[in-house]
């Protein structure tokens, strides 16, 4: 499937038939399969040289005789309403099954990845499982298999945030187990992802102590939309002159309600309040 | 933030909207847009004009209209209008708030023709 459009794997341009991806890198004008429709959500992209559409022809733009008279129709909806109605979902899904689901969210290289190992090994034999989100590879889903946690990746292609249906339907497919752990971790951005709900009980924002304490005000949306903010790499903070103080005040400042915990996954410190905290909200799903 | 996205959402929105009225096509379509929805206006203009393509809304004209941004401050523990994410509370200079208004965006109504 080609990653930018998500439609079939062939198309015909120029008078050839080349795989999608191609024309899209090539920048050929090409028409779509006639079988392809459009996700709900597709992924985002604009590309030089794009000059064809992405969706069925439908009846749209043209006029038609006899319909010219302006209207107005009042909508009162938002946009992102179909995305909030399939995390609802998800969210009835979870809640039945009394699941814990909690969307990581970050900048790149926090680490995320690194913690959720260190989580899992700690959590011993509580059922768990792990959506990955990035834009390529699946380096991190290999990392979170190698400790025997079961695991899938989402690749968003150019995508900068999962969306509820990519995670219902990485839902549908991992099956979490009754009274579980659901660790979703978003694709690294400090951005676009606080503004997709996926149907989590929590956002827990991770904050490496090297980023510099101005990140909260920088990016105050994700640390306002998050329940938990985890200070990681606190080892490294003699080394970084930073003031942990100053990340926490700043923190505070742009939610007055949001919980923190200073944690190192290297020297163990943090970990144990970290898995407190784990384990008191999944007994509140019980 | 990911502006194509939500021009993704408006265009099937208006699909849906159109095949529910029978219209063919939109003229105007308004937003409406909260200060701390964090869309970059200018963005949504550019991606509004590539993604309605071969929409009912192609060639339709944006509008998008501002809503204020609505915090409520912790010290004071009132409901305020602020003007910016880190401005102080305007009754009493307190800076810890937290918004509760604002992050609003919708399409409001289209003409349609």
């Amino acid at each position: 499937m080609c990653t930018v459009c998500g439609c079939s794997d062939t198309v015909t341009a120029d008078g050839r038939v080349i795989s999608h991806d191609e024309a899209h890198r090539l920048g050929l004008p090409h028409s779509h399969a006639p079988a392809f429709q459009p996700a709900p959500l597709p992924f985002p992209h604009v590309q030089a040289g794009h000059d064809h559409h992405h969706y069925g022809q439908g009846a749209a733009g043209v006029s038609v005789p006899g319909l010219t008279q302006a209207r107005l129709i009042e909508v009162e909806t938002s946009i992102l309403a179909k995305n909030d109605a399939l995390a609802q979902g998800n969210r009835r899904v979870l809640d039945a099954l009394g699941v814990l689901a909690l969307n990581l969210v970050s900048s790149p290289g926090s680490g995320k990845t690194t913690l959720l190992c260190k989580t899992i090994e700690a959590l011993g034999d509580a059922p768990l499982a792990v959506i990955e989100g990035d834009q390529q590879t699946s380096a991190d889903a290999d990392r979170i298999r190698a400790t025997g946690a079961r695991a899938i990746q989402i690749n968003t292609g150019k995508g900068c945030h999962l969306d509820a249906q990519m995670v219902g339907a990485a839902i549908d497919d991992l099956r979490p187990r009754p009274q579980s752990f659901l660790f979703i971790e978003n694709v690294g951005n400090l951005v676009c992802p606080a503004g997709f709900d996926l149907g989590e009980d929590a956002k827990v924002a991770i904050l490496s102590v090297t980023e510099g304490e101005d990140k909260p005000l920088k990016y105050p949306d994700m640390f306002t939309a998050s329940r938990l903010a985890i200070l990681t790499k606190t080892d490294l903070a003699p080394h970084c002159d930073v003031d942990l103080e100053l990340y926490e005040a700043n923190l505070r400042r742009v939610n007055p309600g949001i919980e923190i915990l200073r944690l190192s996954t290297r020297t163990g410190d943090g970990m144990a309040a970290w898995l407190d905290w784990l384990r008191a909200r999944l007994a509140e799903k019980a | 933030m990911h502006e194509m996205s939500l021009a993704e959402g408006i265009r099937s929105i208006v699909q849906d909207q159109a095949a529910k009225h029978g219209f063919s096509r939109v003229t105007v379509l308004r937003l409406e847009i909260g200060r701390f929805a964090g869309v970059e206006k200018p963005a949504l203009d550019f991606a509004f004009d590539v993604v309605m393509r071969g929409s009912p809304a192609e060639g339709a004209r944006l509008e998008m209209i501002d809503l204020a941004g609505q915090a409520l401050c912790f010290d004071c523990m009132k409901t305020v209008e602020i003007a910016d994410r880190l401005a102080p509370c305007p009754l009493c200079g307190g800076g810890k708030l937290i918004p509760n208004g604002g992050d609003e965006m919708r399409i409001k109504d289209m003409e349609v023709a």
